[in-house]
């Protein structure tokens, strides 16, 4: 296993920048995950590590040595393709065997069957490995995808969004498994995603891309709890995070056009107008609450439930554990709790105080 | 408002009168009987024939023979020499073929400038008529005036024979040409196989450390042998049915060399003594053979195709 640079990156497709300037580490062992929405570049960049594609500018640093002249083989990474890139024509287990039988590896034939059937056993697909790879369901076709890059030992895993066609029940269950087996072998990956939940629970350490830049990166603390802008803040927490225009007279803070009004001396640094940052589970109902509201809509998801709060001409969502007997019209009172706010500038980007 | 109406009314009042089922019939009864009075009935009449010491300019009737015409044939030496001339053309002529073909559609299927130009191009041999073929290449491979033999030769043009002329090298004269007729055909089934192949299994298969020569043993043969086998299929079908290339060029021979069995089977037909029923009796053995290494193919390509 090895430690990953990328120094200012750069790469463009004919008139579109596809990446700029990007630059991140990745440790011996870590489980990165390269977070953000579609076209953010977060497939390109899983390529150009991988050598399939040739960086406008920048480097890429294995163990502190450029690999921008190696060739995809001899850079000895392993990836996971979105769409799977199964071998056709070949049957599972000649899949999973195919890197091993490289002839840069000179492996035996014993070796290579013992790797095969314990990669199988681990991603439970022995059942499968006399097949053809035509006669998988998607989920069969996943985990063969998976289990061909984990059956070498590369310097790097490289996954693109390889959860992403599953259903939600198997999606879980390799989420785990796939953290299990990392951490068990202390693998250096890098994990690309859209989804936020894969994000914060599986990785080390996330970096959030968007339109081809580097955003943050941090562990999924400071992403969620800290996050430098308000792409950030919406892009990870479900529901999402309420986000409102807010002016700052004094010491009180007041949100555009709504019943809420925070006390909150000591805030001087903010400027007079900014957006103002609220996580739903820190929007809590109260008989005795601040702020007054009307319920407009009500989300029940068993474990908890999404309230829809009307204060003023702003909608507050709230997030309250368990099923609720709140109806839709009924006039509550809720807090917000003032400790965890978030202060951004206009422009979008994070103020601290 | 009311002439589109009208227009309408007069519409549905024609379709009335020619219903669906009606206007189905006007389509296929056409073809239909094109196809009896064409290839039906004859394929019956020809086997019936076969039986028969039918000839076509005798003003007799057919008699009966039963197995004579098939047993004559078969027990005739000159008729295995034509088999065995056929048989090698085919198997020389697919092999080259096959291997001309592919190798054109590797290099094709690299994008480069001009490549669909360069296509189109090598496809014209393909759409030339056979007949007009078989004269050009006569006049190419003739020994003093040609330009085949001048170019082999480096500009002498008398130090190789006549190809034509030569019982060892005319039916490599016929190959030749059959070859640099069709396997342009061969390379477009292959093209269409080598397009179909997905650029991420080649970058799967990089990052997999697999050598070119790796990479186009496990991945390009195999997704492109199904095509492949089709075009060996059809052109080894053809081969045993050549004739309107070789008649104007070697019309059979120097002495036999060329003479294939297609060939013959019109010599026997059209030629001589017009022997229609012993023709039929041929057309029929040639068949039965063609059938016979359809299968083969045929078998092979679904178990390549694994089901």
């Amino acid at each position: 296993m090895a430690d990953v640079a990328l120094k200012n990156i750069t790469k463009r497709f004919k008139t579109v920048t596809a990446l700029k300037n990007v630059s991140f580490d990745i440790k011996d062992g870590e489980f990165f995950v390269l977070l953000g929405p579609t076209g953010a570049g977060k497939t390109t960049t899983l390529r150009v590590i991988a050598g399939l594609e040739k960086p406008d500018g920048g480097s890429v640093l294995f163990d502190g040595q450029p690999v921008d002249h190696l060739t995809p083989s001899d850079r000895d990474v392993a990836f996971v393709f979105e769409q799977y890139s199964l071998y056709p024509s070949m049957s599972v287990y000649d899949n999973l065997a195919f890197p091993l039988r490289s002839p840069l590896r000179n492996l035996s034939k014993d070796e290579i069957d013992r790797r095969v059937r314990e990669t199988a056993r681990k991603l439970r697909i022995e059942h499968l490995i006399e097949r053809t790879t035509a006669h998988l369901s998607g989920g069969e076709m996943q985990r063969v995808s998976l289990g061909r890059a984990l059956v070498r030992e590369p310097r790097l895993f490289l996954m693109d969004e390889p959860l992403s066609n599953l259903d939600a029940k198997l999606r879980e269950a390799l989420r785990v498994e796939l953290k299990h087996l990392q951490k068990a072998q202390g693998s250096t990956t890098l994990f690309v995603t859209h989804d936020q939940i894969e994000a914060l629970t599986m990785g080390d350490r996330i970096a959030v891309l968007n339109k081809g830049s580097i955003v943050q990166i941090g562990t999924p603390e400071d992403i969620y709890d800290r996050p430098a802008t308000t792409f950030v803040a919406q892009l990870v927490g479900t529901p999402r995070i309420n986000l409102h225009e807010a002016t700052r007279e004094d010491d009180t803070l007041h949100v555009v056009d709504s019943t809420i009004h925070l006390p909150m001396p000591g805030k001087e640094a903010l400027p007079s107008s900014f957006l103002l940052g609220v996580r739903p589970e820190d929007v809590q109902i109260h008989s005795e609450g601040d702020f007054p509201g009307e319920i407009v809509l009500t989300e029940p998801l068993g474990v908890e439930t999404i309230l829809h709060i009307k204060a003023g001409e702003k909608t507050m969502l709230s997030l309250v554990p368990g099923m609720t007997t709140l109806r839709i019209g009924d006039q509550v009172r809720f807090n917000i709790i003032r400790q965890r706010l978030h202060y951004f500038r206009l422009d979008g980007t994070r103020i601290s105080v | 408002m009311a002439t589109t109406q009208a227009i309408s009314g007069g519409q549905s009042r024609r379709r009335r009168q020619l219903s669906d089922a009606a206007l189905l019939r006007l389509f296929i009864f056409p073809t239909l009987i094109l196809i009896i009075l064409m290839n039906i009935f004859p394929l019956f009449y020809s086997l019936y024939l076969s039986f028969t010491d039918y000839s076509a300019i005798t003003r007799q009737a057919p008699n009966w023979v039963g197995f004579k015409n098939y047993s004559d044939l078969l027990s005739d030496k000159q008729m295995w020499i034509y088999f065995a001339n056929s048989g090698r053309y085919a198997l020389l002529s697919v092999g080259l073929q096959t291997l001309v073909g592919f190798g054109l559609a590797l290099l094709l299927n690299e994008k480069f400038k001009g490549s669909g130009f360069l296509t189109t191009l090598i496809l014209v041999p393909m759409m030339l008529s056979p007949a007009v073929v078989g004269l050009f290449w006569k006049l190419i491979y003739h020994p003093s005036s040609g330009i085949f033999n001048y170019i082999v030769t480096f500009g002498h043009p008398t130090a190789i024979p006549d190809i034509l002329a030569s019982p060892k090298l005319a039916l490599w004269g016929i190959i030749i040409v059959d070859v640099w007729m069709w396997s342009p055909f061969v390379m477009l089934l292959c093209l269409s196989g080598l397009g179909a192949i997905p650029d991420y299994i080649y970058e799967a298969a990089a990052i997999d450390r697999a050598s070119w020569w790796r990479q186009f043993w496990r991945i390009t043969l195999p997704q492109v042998a199904p095509l492949l086998m089709i075009a060996v299929l059809f052109r080894t079908i053809e081969a045993f049915k050549a004739f309107d290339v070789v008649m104007p060029m070697t019309a059979g021979g120097p002495g036999e060399a060329t003479e294939l069995i297609a060939l013959n089977l019109y010599r026997q037909a059209f030629g001589g003594q017009w022997r229609t029923g012993r023709a039929s009796a041929l057309a029929y053995i040639i068949l039965i053979i063609v059938i016979g290494i359809s299968n083969v193919y045929i078998r092979f390509l679904n178990k390549i195709r694994g089901d």
